[in-house]
This record gives structure tokens, sequence and C-alpha cells, in this order.
């Protein structure tokens, strides 16, 4: 074979395309649909809890076009990092979505599933062996991290993919894998050059990011060759140029040159982007270095803490020519009245930040400008052991803040505005990322449970 | 005196995942590029300086393929952390846009 297909439904499912790209990119005989249904993006409420970046309803529309488009033409859909972190219980709720799709169309398939959640033992035998590694920027790793975790996921390579699809699944669904695994799966299964495989790859996992000018989110279409591949958006509306394309490897990317993946390095430093046609461009030189050893990173998540926070404007000049020590003074103040309630030992079971917006709210430390305009607004947030707790000691928060004076009037006065009645929010759990590390395995597969069922 | 904001076509910031924080700036054209490019107006010096931070950990990478400069840096604080600010990373790049250029 001279060549494949790629057809990219959009750059996270849930988040929309439209049906007549879809039905166009069939027009140009794909040999196989996927689709990136992860991120990390919003945060890790979505690892830590397992709720859904999007509804059900858009998950169920976006999929059902899918399955209907790819059982159509009799090939493979796939669908990576399912729903947002890849974790068990959002791959087995994808897999309840794609059950219900097929019974409504009477659809019927064999559907491979790739569980990516990772075995706390076999994780700490890995720290034992000193097989997992930090990579950049990495917060502290022992085995109490890997206990208190909610859930840790490992970002599966293509080789889960390529056994589901050997195996004969004509619908994957997988757990947290790497976005690019997703499209490379297939072509490298048919020999393609790994180096134009994994570029392709890269381009394509974000749908139509890749075009001049992405008005909104839409399909993407990718044809790899033997020495080069051409990337077209299915969308007439849409074009891509080659600066548009070779732009694509800066995006939440720490380099344009690199990047890596489960097994190998794929570096672009030679790579050639041209123009075929106004919309339409090739690109080739892309180099695939494997890795001396394989590698599986990780993403972990552990609970931060409960937090109520209250939102606030100030708009009195007087305070605002003040603002820093009456803000100091507030917060001296609402840390002693919650001393005064709920006793000593308390200041260990609580954390009190202010954010100040129209000041330093967007850049924190790494603002240089801390000026403020003719109003600002506060967010004053408790994170505490529990919610009960975070709730009763923001209780005291609030109404020492919204009655703390300024020396220039006498009288009690009322210094914040609050918008909502109560003042309090509360935002339950909180979690927090806890791992940036690789681990070693033994084999592309080890860390990944398959499984097999005829829908 | 030109501004950064005119001479580019693109200027963002965005996680580059949850423990790393990337800024790009995609120039307009090739020869305004390589003209702030070898003038180093973009250094690790400046952008340290701008963000309170060491030069050490700041990362500048020339991408002539699009006409554009990249700045990696360890993110502040990570994603979505109680002390986090902007969980995708997507408005640090504000103190770029108004830079002067020749």
């Amino acid at each position: 074979m001279s060549e494949i297909r790629l057809v990219a439904a959009t750059g996270m499912l849930g988040s929309g395309f439209r049906e007549e790209t879809l039905k166009r990119a069939m027009t140009l005989n794909p040999d196989f649909i996927g689709v990136d249904a992860g991120t990390t993006d919003a945060g890790p409420h979505y690892l830590g809890c397992e709720e859904t970046h999007f509804s059900d309803s858009a998950y169920k529309r976006d999929l059902r076009l899918i399955l209907i488009a790819a059982r159509a033409a009799r090939i493979p859909a796939i669908v990576g990092s399912a729903i947002t972190a890849g974790t068990d219980n959002q791959v087995r709720h994808l897999v309840r979505i794609a059950r219900e799709i097929a019974r409504e169309e009477k659809l019927s398939f064999k559907l491979g599933v790739v569980y990516s959640e990772q075995n706390r033992d076999y994780l700490k035998k890995r720290l034992r062996e000193r097989r997992i590694r930090p990579l950049a920027n990495p917060p502290p790793l022992d085995e109490a991290v890997i206990d208190r975790s909610t859930h840790i996921v490992g970002l599966a390579g293509a080789e889960p993919y390529m056994e589901a699809l050997d195996k004969g699944a004509e619908v994957v669904i997988s757990g947290r894998s790497s976005d690019t695994s997703i499209f490379a799966a297939m072509p490298l299964m048919r020999g393609f050059d790994p180096g134009l495989v994994w570029h392709a790859a890269k381009v394509m996992e974000c749908g139509a990011a890749s075009v001049v000018l992405r008005k909104y989110p839409d399909c993407m279409f990718a044809a790899i060759g033997k020495d080069s591949f051409t990337i077209e958006p299915p969308n007439p509306d849409y074009r891509c140029d080659p600066v548009s394309i070779a732009s694509h490897n800066l995006y939440e990317n720490g380099t344009p040159y690199e990047l890596v993946e489960p097994s190998g390095v794929l570096n672009t430093y030679d790579a050639k982007y041209e123009a075929v046609s106004e919309r339409a461009v090739r690109v080739s030189g892309g180099q695939f270095t494997p890795a001396e050893r394989y590698t599986v990173k990780l993403e972990g998540a552990e609970l931060a803490g409960y937090q109520s926070i209250i939102i606030g404007a100030v708009r009195d000049p007087i305070i605002l020519r003040q603002f820093d020590s009456w803000l100091e003074g507030l917060v001296r103040a609402a840390k002693e009245r919650i001393l005064a309630v709920f006793g000593a030992g308390i200041e260990e079971k609580y954390r009190f930040d202010v954010r100040v917006f129209g000041r330093n709210a967007a850049m924190g430390r790494l603002e240089s400008d801390l000026s403020i305009g003719h109003e600002v607004g506060l967010v004053f947030q408790v994170t505490a052991q529990t919610q009960e707790l975070a709730a009763a000691l923001m209780k005291s928060v609030g109404h020492i803040a919204v009655h703390f004076p300024v020396p220039e009037y006498s009288g009690l006065i009322t210094s914040i505005a609050y918008p909502y009645s109560p003042a309090e929010l509360h935002r339950g759990a909180c979690y927090r990322f806890n791992l940036n590390h690789v681990v070693e395995p033994d084999t592309p597969l080890e860390m990944f449970r398959l499984d097999y069922e005829t829908v | 005196m030109a501004r950064l904001w005119q001479v580019s076509k693109l200027i963002r910031s965005k996680n580059a995942g949850p423990f790393e924080l990337t800024f790009d700036v995609i120039f307009k054209d090739r020869e305004i590029y390589e003209k702030v490019r070898d003038a180093g107006l973009i250094n690790a010096e400046w952008f340290a300086r701008t963000y309170q931070l060491t030069p050490e950990v700041v990362q500048i990478i020339n991408y002539d393929a699009a006409s554009a400069i990249k700045i990696t840096i360890p993110r502040p604080t990570i994603s979505g952390d109680v002390d986090d600010t902007d969980v995708f990373g997507g408005q640090q790049h504000g103190p770029l846009v108004d830079l002067e250029v020749p």
C-alpha cells in the first residue's frame, strides 16, 4: 500500500465538529477515524474525581456521528484518553455511551477497550527498582505519594492500540494515552516511516487547530505516503499553509523541534513544509529516533483539601489608596478571629489566600506591575481538610472582611461589595497534580489492560 | 518604534503540560523575525527580569520554520494547585505584547 489516509474528527471529543465536514472527509476514503478525548488543560479536577470535561450529550453527539461514519465505511474508529483524564471509570462511561449509540443506530462492531489506570503495588515496585524517573520540574515522589493519589494513569503509546486493532477491534476506546498514539498506531502497523507517522500524528491530534484561522473546532485530513505526508482540511472554508502547519509544533509543547513519545523522540529540525495548493501542505523530513528504553509517562492527582471562597469588590478610593495595608490588616484580623473561635492549633488545619483581581490575579508572582485602578476584585479562599471546616472558617472571614475599617472614617463601614447571598461559595474537593515522572516497563503493554466485547 | 504585537500574528502563553509554561511569538514575516532574533531582543535576562525569575530557568528557542520565538519556563506553581492563578496558563504573555522592537 502506497498511502494511508487519516481523519481526525476534532481536537477533543465533545468539543464538536461539523457534520457536513465529516461527510466530506469520508468521501476522501480514509483508512480510519481517530479522535483524542482527553486533556490536562483544565487542571487536576478531572483526574482527581473523574468528572468529565464535557456533558454526556456532547460526547454522545460527536461519538454517534463518528461511529455511524466509521461503520458505514467499514473502517476503525479510535478514541483515546476517554473521557478527559482517561481513568477506568471514564473509559467505562464512554463504553456505555457507545453501547447506547449502537443500540439506537443498530450498529454492530467488535470493541477493543484499553485501560490505563495504574496498580499501586506495581508502581511501588518500579519505584524501588529505580525504574521511575522524574521529568522537568517534578514534585517529590515516594511511596506515600502513590498511596494518597486518588487516581494514577499511564500514557499509553501506540502499542496497545496496535494490539487491539491486531485482535480485530473495529472500534477502540482507550484510557489515557499520548495524543499522537491514537493516530500513529495504524500507520505504524502498515509499515510507514515512523518520522512521517509521528509528525503527521502530532498535527492531526488537535483536529483543525493547525489551519490558518480556526473559527470553530472541526475535522482534519492527512495522507501519509512513502516520503512525505500531505495535510488538508476537509472543511472548504479552512486552509492550511506551511507556516500554520509548522507553527502547530509550538502549541502546548516546550520545544517545537522535539516530541517525546514512549517509544522514542520525533525531531523536526530538518522538516520541510511546502504548499501543494492554496489549502494543502506537504511535510517531509521528520526523524524518529527510537528510545533506548521504552517509557510510560504517569499522571496522578491527590486531594489538596476542600475550599470555600468569597467574591467581593472594593470601589472606595480611600480604601484603594491604602489598599496593601488595609488588606494586610484584614488578613491579620481574619486569622485572629479564626483563632479566637476555633482555638489554638487551628492554624495548622487551614490555609487562607486572597486573590486580588485588578492587580496580579492573572499572573501572581510573575507580575511586575502591581498598580491598581478604580476598583479591585477580591477572592478570599479558605482551604481546609473538610468542607465543613472550610465553610465554618469562611463565615468568620466574611464578616470580618466586609466591615474592615480604614482610619479616615469613624463609625461602622461596609468596605466590600459582595455580589452574592450568601457570600460564601463552596467549591468542594480540590485536587493537585502530583506526578511528572516516567516508568520504564518491561514491555509496552505491561501497564495496560485490554478487553474485548461484541457490541 | 513598533510594538511586538504590531509585528506579530500571534503572541500567546499556554501550559506545556501541568509543570511547564510556554510562550510563543509568531511574527508576521521572516524579515522582522530575523531582525528581532538577531538583535537578541527576547533574551533570557530580559525575560527573567520581566517575570521575576532567574535567567537559568528561561529557555529561549528560535524556530525559523514558523518565524517564531518560543520561551519555556517551569510553571511557578502546578496547574490547578491551590495557589495557581491560571489553570490553562493562557494569560501570562501580557508583558510581551508592548515590548518595543526596532
